[in-house]
């Protein structure tokens, strides 16, 4: 199964099994979803429950709000991360704060799915990862889910939910393989993952940086560094306890985060590992960012500026330094 | 006899005193709320909707219990007008604990859940795709009743307004639009700011029959508002309200109201709508001096109360500020 096709299979189960589940957005309909992640579900359920929408982020997102306080359990598409800042209004001041605003009277169990990322050369207007925006705020859930598993899964527990949650899917992930996913598959939505077990070093990283981070942990092992990998999967609230525990153990840490190094996310995942787990360091915790740029169309220029593999093998080689170096003859 | 006297039998005495009543009690509920902000009682930001009366007052005949209201800002009297107790609001000015919102919110963000009350939305325009998405939750699940969605002239501004208006047509929602044109988005006049300023026409442009009335007549506002919520509650789609109005006082509590000519707001407090209405009441004989009189001690003795009432109210204990950030978190 692919992992639009893992999406595809949790908007159908949501869907089947709950009258009040509905998807809007921008051609998720007639079209299939600009990913082909709705395809054939306007046939199964009709066009008030999977609902074409103009293109107004402020309006629908706004409206998937209502719908929600309204007691429906929409599921909004946003198509890109890119275009939901037309509606960081309706997300912010008011699916985030509605609840504590109110003093607990109003919740808004809306999911809101956008893809997110570059990769594809779709250039700056479509490429750039705003996920840590979004965890900035309190009042709102975020997760990213890396594998075809967690794609069908984090879906049908995000809606569950009793807030706002925001699903980040990385678009270079869609056409992703990932064998069969089974229907009764339940999974967690606080914990991060720990997805290949290691020594040395902890890398973090989400999303379809995931991949870059095992690609780069391979490489590793070939030179005899065995680094721990850990899948965040939730953004919001972060599960310290997964990653502090892997890093007490390796005493090195890389995050790998696509949004541009200043101000970021992965400046706060830095930030809680010192707060958390300073004594147990070795080396400052480094990360492998986006270049501070607009990522651009051509090829070897968005490589250039996105997180690779070699850059991650990179940081770890130089934060675990020269013992280990020395040790495995590479000085 | 005169229209306006026959008009008034025609309502009959009763509902005429009751709606003379109504905004009396909003206009000296805000009186006591100017002066226990000059009291510094409250703080922060304070919207009155001195001048307005007759529109909410007017537009809430039309309004019944199991009908959903969205509000913005300047909503006391729409929280009023929908049976929220005057102690619950007055308490929320005043940051109490026993507030509409526990104090949380204050006098921007009343919310009353039981009764149907959306609030409380202080971002100009972001209460309509909110309504958008209520009138679509009832018309997908059949529940009963239609969504009333109030804002002013300076949200017609907003690209939300449009975007709205637009789905609610497109969806033939249940839900009507009441505008209230008070001539200003704080300080800068509607010719100032629009191309075109006839607000119906914009919404007859989207498809959707539109009403200007003059809001400074209950009656009228009233009659309108009936008429297009009956248009509504026949699945006609939306209806649109224009109540021409115009506020007597600053934007907030203070402003220079450099903007506006001393002699503009003259004119338009000879056209006060509780003086209006009084007067032609009287010229009817429907009410006497004396009548008058004790029906204003009687409401000042309510509103006294109910600021009694706030003021000794506790306020939030501090361990309790994390709580309802998020559904189950901190207690």
């Amino acid at each position: 199964m692919k992992y639009r096709e893992a999406v595809r299979a949790g908007l159908r189960e949501a869907l089947r099994s709950d009258p009040r589940v509905f998807l809007m957005g921008e051609d998720v309909g007639r079209y299939g979803g600009s990913y082909a992640c709705s395809l054939g579900l306007l046939e199964e359920f009709g066009p008030e429950r999977i609902r074409d929408t103009p293109l107004s982020e402020s309006a629908f997102v706004g409206a998937g709000i209502g719908a929600a306080l309204g007691g429906m359990k929409p599921i909004v598409e946003v198509m890109t991360v890119n275009f939901s800042l037309l509606a960081l209004d309706p997300i912010v001041n008011v699916a985030a704060t509605i609840r504590h605003m109110s003093g607990g009277q109003f919740g808004v169990p809306l999911v809101i799915r956008m893809a997110t990322g570059a990769g594809r050369q779709v250039a700056a207007q479509h490429s750039h990862s705003f996920e840590g925006w979004y965890a900035h705020v309190p009042g709102l859930k975020v997760v990213s889910p890396s594998t075809v598993a967690d794609a069908r899964g984090m879906l049908l527990a995000a809606l569950r939910e009793a807030d706002p949650t925001i699903i980040f899917e990385h678009a270079a992930l869609y056409p992703m393989e990932g064998g069969p996913v089974p229907d009764n598959m339940a999974v967690d939505l606080s914990r991060a993952a720990v997805r290949r077990a290691g020594k040395d070093a902890t890398i973090l990283a989400f999303g379809a940086n995931l991949w870059k981070a095992l690609s780069a942990a391979e490489e590793l092992a070939r030179e005899g560094v065995e680094a721990e990998v850990v899948d965040l999967r939730v953004l919001r609230p972060l599960d310290d306890d997964t990653i502090l525990s892997s890093v007490r153990k390796t005493r090195h840490a890389v995050v790998v985060d696509e949004a541009w190094r200043s101000f970021g996310f992965s400046a706060e995942l830095s930030a809680r590992i010192m707060e958390g787990a300073f004594r147990d360091l070795a080396a400052p915790v480094a990360r492998v960012c986006s270049a501070e740029v607009p990522i651009p169309y051509p090829k070897h220029l968005e490589d250039a500026a996105l997180p690779q593999p070699g850059a991650i093998v990179a940081a770890v080689l130089a934060t675990i330094g020269s013992g280990t170096a020395i040790a495995h003859g590479r000085v | 006899m005169t229209p306006a006297e026959e008009d008034l039998k025609a309502v009959g005495r009763e509902h005429a005193l009751d709606l003379l009543r109504r905004m009396m009690r909003i206009r000296i509920f805000e009186r006591k709320s100017a002066e226990l902000y000059s009291a510094g009682k409250i703080r922060g930001f304070l919207h009155l909707y001195d001048g307005e009366e007759a529109v909410a007052v007017g537009a809430f005949q039309a309004i019944v219990p199991e009908d959903a209201v969205v509000a913005n800002y300047r909503e006391h009297a729409h929280a009023i007008e929908r049976g929220v107790p005057l102690n619950s609001v007055m308490a929320e000015l005043l940051g109490k604990a026993a507030g509409t919102s526990r104090g949380r919110g204050g006098s921007m963000h009343l919310f009353d859940a039981a009764r149907g009350f959306y609030g409380g939305f202080a971002i100009v325009a972001e209460g309509l795709p909110v309504a958008v998405g209520l009138a679509l939750a009832r018309k997908m699940s059949g529940k009963p009743g239609i969504v009333t969605c109030f804002f002013g002239d300076g949200a017609t501004d907003e690209g939300e307004f449009h975007e709205a208006m637009n789905l609610a047509a497109l969806w033939k929602l249940p839900l009507l639009f009441l505008c209230e044109n008070n001539l200003y988005a704080m300080g800068t006049a509607l010719s100032r700011r629009q191309a075109q300023t006839d607000i119906a026409l914009k919404a007859r442009g989207y498809g959707m029959p539109a009403l200007s009335v003059d809001g400074q007549d209950v009656l009228a506002a009233e009659a309108a508002a009936r008429r297009a919520a009956l248009a509504v509650r026949r699945g006609e789609g939306p209806c649109f309200v224009e109540f021409r109005t115009y506020r007597f006082r600053a934007h907030s509590m203070y402003d220079p109201q450099l903007y506006r000519g001393r002699e503009e707001v003259e004119s338009w407090r000879a056209r006060d709508p509780i003086t209006l209405f009084a007067e032609s009441l009287s010229r009817a004989g429907l009410l006497g001096d004396a009548e008058r009189q004790a029906m204003e001690r009687e409401i000042e003795l309510e509103i006294e109360k109910a600021a009694c009432f706030a003021d000794g109210a506790p306020v939030e204990p501090e361990e309790d500020l994390l709580k309802d950030v998020a559904a189950g978190e901190a207690g």
